[in-house]
Formats: structure tokens, C-alpha cells, sequence
């Protein structure tokens, strides 16, 4: 493991102000939408990003490429900080940094070939060569044919259309892609592929990942690193298999609880851990802890005094002042080293 | 064994097109009985929303429909209007992915769920409201008397989902068909709602139909399992043994490709599902099958017994299909 990571996001903060009216009074609120995150996605690693909606993954995600504008916090990139980083400055690293996106339907031109959306990345870098032959290569790397370049998005299937999506990324070598619920609207069996596929590509091309899903099965499967979300807050991080096995934050573990496995005697003897009511204002967050309002554990200092992500001995850091006296439930342990029927 | 409280009996559904007649439901039989959970998975275009709505007769003219759809031994493939409506609400009822499209946006939740009540009971305005608070109360939501006064614009997505079941369970059906109720829905509203599901089920012994994609939900809610591929059904079993014996490569191949503990990679199965518009003659999983052989290509298979299952694949007793351990 490197030393420095590749991309190291510090305190990142993402406030949306929304403006409405109360009769004929203007009304000003603010989304706390990401507040004070911080992490670091190693050289060649994927790191999950997990949270249900409004846990501020996306917009964590997008802030981390300056797709969306931090409201605080620093993002660097191989050591150089992106945030106050010149729009030209910012359109050259940008080779660097991809996106795909969750629903490639949505973000492919239905006008533009399959050639011309690969290359179009090409073209506005200015790159000079033979785009076609790149755009054959790429085809050929996400596993679809050379000659479908010249096809429309609509003659494709979804786990197809994702391929491109994933190609495009590709077109300039990036370093760093964010993938943002990348299979979440293709079916299993097609979903299987294209999960191979990014971790082929990973190992062949050397990337680094950013992987936003709310499938907790699937980010399992293919990160090293998981960071768990709740209302703009990183309330547990840590390696991948640590987090599942050994879950600390009660938000984490009724979030693994909730997840029904494939598996008929497990589900009907294991423990649950369910949560009550539902997920807060992000306008108006929770003071200290923002869990505090639905969690088994909450006691008088949750209310006042914030956690701070930290190690508190269980091998990683947990945002939780009863992390240490949370007990491991047997229920995930259980399931997850119990060998294969 | 009880009678069965709905059953199905080579139902087929074909669209007319532009682009010629779509096959999307192709021979399908089901029975389920008195407070039994049915899970039907399969993947978008494997017929499993079509073959329910074609039974609640919801489906557009350019639908037609063959076979038989029985509920309580009440027919309802070609039935007349005023013999649907007595038994839609009534003794079956259905509930959707997406409650935000099946509630009024400018009536009240309350007044909604009375309006169920209304047309298939006759109650007192008093009792009906009444009932709708109960009904409210039954599925989980807090504060029931006020939350029935207000929109469903002011309640979240997994309380319209709630909102959905109590207007499905507001006259006692004998069947609840749920097509994919918690796939719109986050993992811990999700589980909220499929222990709402589960408790109807067991407390007023109301039959469930779980139509999903995801295996997890299946084992979670369902006693009995049909999988669907093509307009057919591959495999018909009970959900312990779906998992462990599966009796159909499809069935095999799913849960190949989804993610578990110990797995270092995943097994897609490879090809995509097949055009409706031209399905192939033959078993419609074979050209994406590795254990297909040019006998699986000339007649489309029938459901046989093998075991305690039933399976759709002419090969299963020359292939082994018990999942691999990680």
C-alpha cells in the first residue's frame, strides 16, 4: 500500500441553500448535505462509499471531482488540491478523473453514435490521433464488438449501454473513476458482468475507484475500503471485511440487518436489528449525533456532544460515543463465516 | 391440501405491436393457497408483472389474454367489468413499486382508504373512518388519526408503501399481490415494509404473491418459489430448495451472479434474455445455457417433477447443479 493516497478529500462540506416562499415572505434553508467528510482512495483500490438516499454519497462523490462545488474542505489529487484549482488547470487534470454514471439511458446522447460519445472525451482534450482506432480498442476492452461503434445507444441492452458508459470513462486513461450506483439498474445476471468487468479493468489499467452504491452486498464484493454514510456523515469507515464482520456503529449494523440474504434459514432464525421511524430533515440535522433520533443506544450526551470519528478498539474508526459497548451480534459473524451449504 | 385461493392455468398474454405480436406470457400456472407466501422471481421482461396484471384484468386492449385466472374459483380472464370489480379489492388486491402514482395526490390518505371500504362494504361514514385509522394503525403508521387527514405528498415513501397495504387489506382479501413493493425503497424502510407484508400474512392469513427480482426478499417473505424466464416458468420449488438444490440452470446461474461472502468472483450468465417478439423454439434459457444441447433447442420443455420440485429443464437429471462452494 502507498504511502500517499491517490486521491485524499479532507473536511469536505456541501451546503445547498434552497429558497422558497411562506406567502409573500422569501424563505432561505440550507441542506446540510455532506458535512465534514473525510477520506482517502488509495493507488489501484476501490473504495465503497454506502449510505441509504439522502446520506449524501452522491453529492460526496460529484464534490470530489469538483463536478458539484465543495462549500468547504480540501480534495488533492496526487498531492495537488483541487479546490480553487483553475477552471483550465482544473479541465486538464480532468483526464485524470472519470465519472459513470447510474443510468446510462440517461447519459448517453441518443443522437450521437456509440463512436462519437467514446471519443467525444477525446475531442474536447484536443487529443491528437486515431480516434477510431482508440475507439475500437476501448470497445474491445469492455467486451462489446469494434463495429457496434456505429450503432445508436438504443440498439443496446442496459447492461450493454453501461459498458459504453464504462468505455468512455476509459477514453483518456484516467487514474481515478467514480462509479455511482453502476450496476443498481441492471439486472443480476447482467450486473455479475459488468462488476467483473470494472474489477478486470482495475487490475489491468491500474485504476483507483470511488464505488457510491446502496446495494451493500455489491460494494462488499468489490471494495477494499468502506466508508458507511448517515445524513452527510461518515459514521463508520474501515477495511471492507472488518465493517461487515465486525460492525460497530448501530446505524451500520441495522443497515447490514436489514439487507435480506439469499438464504432461507438464515433469514428466518437471524437477529434483526430494525430501525424505527425514518431518516431526518437534512435541513434541520439532529444536534450531536445526527443517528441520535433512532438509535437503541442514544443516551444524554449523543444529544449534545458530536462522536468523533475515531478508533475506539474496535480496529477502525466509528462515530459513536458506544461503539466500545457495542456488542458483536452474533447474527452477522454467524451468516458470513458459516461455510457454503 | 385447501383449496386454492388463486390459480392459474396456462395463462398467456401476447401485446400487439407495431413490430408484430409480443409473446411476453407464454403458459403459466399457479396455485396458491390460504396464508401461503408464493415468491415469483425473475428478471425485467421475464413476464412476472405481466402474468398478475393480466390477472386483476389491468392490462391495456392492445393485451390479449388466454387461459384461466381463477380467483376463488371465480374466473377473471374475460370477465365482465361488474364481475371484476366484485372480486378486485375484495378478495384479491395489488400493490406496486411506486404508491406515489397509485394514491390521488388531492384527497386525503384517510379518505382514500374509505373510499376502498365504501365500494365493497357497506358501513356508516363513522365506522369507515374509523376503520381507516385502524387500517392505518395495522401497518405501522404513527399518529394514524392525524396522518389520515393529510396528503400523500406530506408522507414518505416507505409510509406511502404502508399506505398502499392498508388500502390493499381494507376488505379482508383472501390474496395480496405485491409486484416489487419494496424495490424503490431503501434497505431499512424495505425491511420495515416486508415485515409489515409478513405479519398481515400470518395474522389474517391473507395469501401472498411477492413478485421480485431479488432472491434476498424471496428468502426472506416466501414460503413457495416460481422462477420465470421467457414468458415461462423454469422452476417451481420451496425456498429452502431453490437455494440448495435449484432444478434449472437459470435458477443456477442467478445465484452464481450474485454477490457473497467468500466468492472472489461472480458468474454472470452470459447473453441477454431473448427478443418476444421471436422467441426461440425450444427451452428460451438454451442459447444462454452451458449445459444446453441441440435436444434443448427442439420442443419447448414442460414442467416435470423432479424431486420435490418442479423443473422446466429436459436435462436436469444428467447435469448437476447443487452451487459450488466458494
Amino acid at each position: 500500500m502507498s504511502s500517499t493516497p491517490l486521491i485524499e478529500v479532507t473536511g469536505l462540506t456541501k451546503e445547498f441553500i434552497v429558497r422558497g416562499s411562506k406567502g409573500i415572505r422569501s424563505t432561505r434553508a440550507v441542506v446540510h448535505a455532506v458535512s465534514n467528510v473525510s477520506f482517502a482512495v488509495d493507488q489501484g483500490q476501490t473504495f465503497g462509499l454506502v449510505g441509504e438516499s439522502g446520506s449524501g454519497k452522491t453529492t460526496a462523490g460529484r464534490c470530489a471531482l469538483r463536478l458539484i462545488e465543495p462549500s468547504a474542505g480540501s480534495i488533492r489529487f496526487e498531492g495537488q488540491e483541487l479546490v480553487g484549482m483553475s477552471k483550465g488547470d482544473l479541465r486538464d487534470l480532468r483526464r485524470e478523473l472519470q465519472i459513470v454514471f447510474q443510468d446510462p439511458q440517461a447519459s448517453l446522447d441518443p443522437r450521437l453514435t456509440v463512436g462519437s460519445a467514446i471519443s467525444e472525451p477525446l475531442r474536447v482534450q484536443k487529443i491528437k490521433g486515431d480516434h477510431d482506432a482508440r475507439v475500437a480498442e476501448l470497445l474491445e476492452l469492455v467486451g462489446l464488438s469494434p463495429d457496434h461503434s456505429r450503432r445508436f445507444p438504443h440498439e443496446f441492452s442496459g447492461g450493454q449501454r453501461q459498458r459504453i458508459g464504462i468505455a468512455r470513462a476509459l477514453a483518456l486513461n484516467p487514474k481515478f473513476i467514480v462509479l455511482d450506483e453502476p450496476v443498481s439498474a441492471l439486472d443480476v445476471s447482467i450486473q455479475a458482468g459488468v462488476i467483473n468487468l470494472l474489477q478486470d479493468l482495475q487490475h489491468q489499467l491500474g485504476l483507483s475507484y470511488l464505488f457510491i452504491a446502496h446495494d451493500l452486498s455489491v460494494v462488499r464484493h468489490i471494495s477494499d475500503k468502506i466508508a458507511v454514510m448517515y445524513l452527510g456523515k461518515i459514521v463508520e469507515v474501515g477495511d471492507a471485511e472488518d465493517v461487515y464482520l465486525r460492525p460497530a456503529h448501530p446505524y451500520t449494523q441495522a443497515l447490514l440487518s436489514a439487507v435480506p440474504e439469499p438464504d432461507p434459514e438464515f433469514e428466518r432464525t437471524r437477529e434483526r436489528v430494525v430501525l424505527e421511524g425514518e431518516v431526518p430533515s437534512p435541513i434541520n440535522p439532529p444536534s450531536g449525533c445526527r443517528f441520535r433520533t433512532r438509535c437503541p443506544k442514544a443516551a444524554d450526551i449523543c444529544a449534545t456532544e458530536e462522536p468523533q470519528l475515531i478508533d475506539r478498539g474496535q480496529g477502525h474508526p466509528v462515530a459513536c460515543h458506544f461503539a466500545d459497548e457495542t456488542l458483536v451480534t452474533s447474527w452477522q459473524s454467524v451468516h458470513f463465516e458459516r461455510p457454503m451449504a | 391440501m385447501s383449496e386454492s385461493v388463486l390459480s392459474l392455468r396456462d395463462l398467456r398474454v401476447d401485446f400487439k405491436t407495431p413490430n408484430g405480436l409480443v409473446q411476453a406470457v407464454r403458459g403459466v400456472d399457479l396455485d396458491v393457497h390460504p396464508g401461503e407466501a408464493v415468491g415469483i422471481v425473475g428478471e425485467s421482461g421475464s413476464g412476472k408483472s405481466v402474468t398478475f396484471l393480466a390477472t386483476m384484468g389491468l392490462l391495456p386492449k392492445s393485451a390479449q389474454i388466454t387461459g384461466s385466472a381463477k380467483v376463488g374459483g371465480v374466473e377473471l380472464v374475460g370477465a365482465r367489468r361488474n364481475v371484476l370489480n366484485g372480486i378486485r379489492g375484495k378478495r384479491v388486491a395489488m400493490i406496486f413499486q411506486d404508491p406515489l402514482s397509485a394514491l390521488n395526490p388531492v384527497h386525503r390518505i384517510g379518505d382514500q382508504i374509505v373510499e376502498m371500504l365504501d365500494s365493497h362494504q357497506s358501513l356508516t361514514k363513522r365506522d369507515a373512518e374509523r376503520r381507516s385509522v385502524e387500517l392505518l394503525d395495522i401497518v405501522g403508521i404513527p399518529q394514524p388519526d392525524q396522518r389520515a387527514r393529510q396528503y400523500p405528498h406530506e408522507f414518505s415513501g416507505g409510509m406511502r408503501q404502508r399506505v398502499m397495504i392498508a388500502m390493499a387489506i381494507a376488505n379482508d382479501p383472501e390474496v395480496l399481490i405485491a409486484d416489487e413493493p419494496t424495490t424503490a425503497l431503501d434497505v431499512t424502510v424495505q425491511a420495515q415494509i416486508l415485515d409489515v407484508i409478513s405479519r398481515i400474512r400470518d395474522e389474517m392469513r391473507t395469501a401472498v404473491v411477492m413478485i421480485t427480482h431479488d432472491l434476498g426478499v424471496v428468502a426472506r417473505v416466501a414460503d413457495k418459489v416460481q422462477v420465470m424466464y421467457a414468458g415461462r416458468v423454469a422452476e417451481r420449488t420451496d425456498v429452502s430448495a431453490l437455494f440448495k438444490h435449484p432444478t434449472h440452470p437459470y435458477t443456477a446461474g442467478l445465484l452464481q451472479s450474485i454477490p457473497r461472502s467468500g466468492l472472489d468472483r461472480l458468474q454472470p450468465i452470459p447473453g441477454s434474455p431473448p427478443n418476444m417478439l421471436r422467441p426461440p423454439e425450444g427451452c428460451p434459457f438454451a442459447p444462454r445455457c452451458t449445459y444446453a444441447e441441440p435436444k434443448c433447442t427442439a420442443v419447448l420443455p414442460e414442467l416435470r417433477t423432479v424431486g420435490t420440485s418442479m423443473s422446466a429443464c429436459i436435462r436436469i437429471d444428467e447435469i448437476d447443479l447443487t452451487p459450488v462452494p466458494a
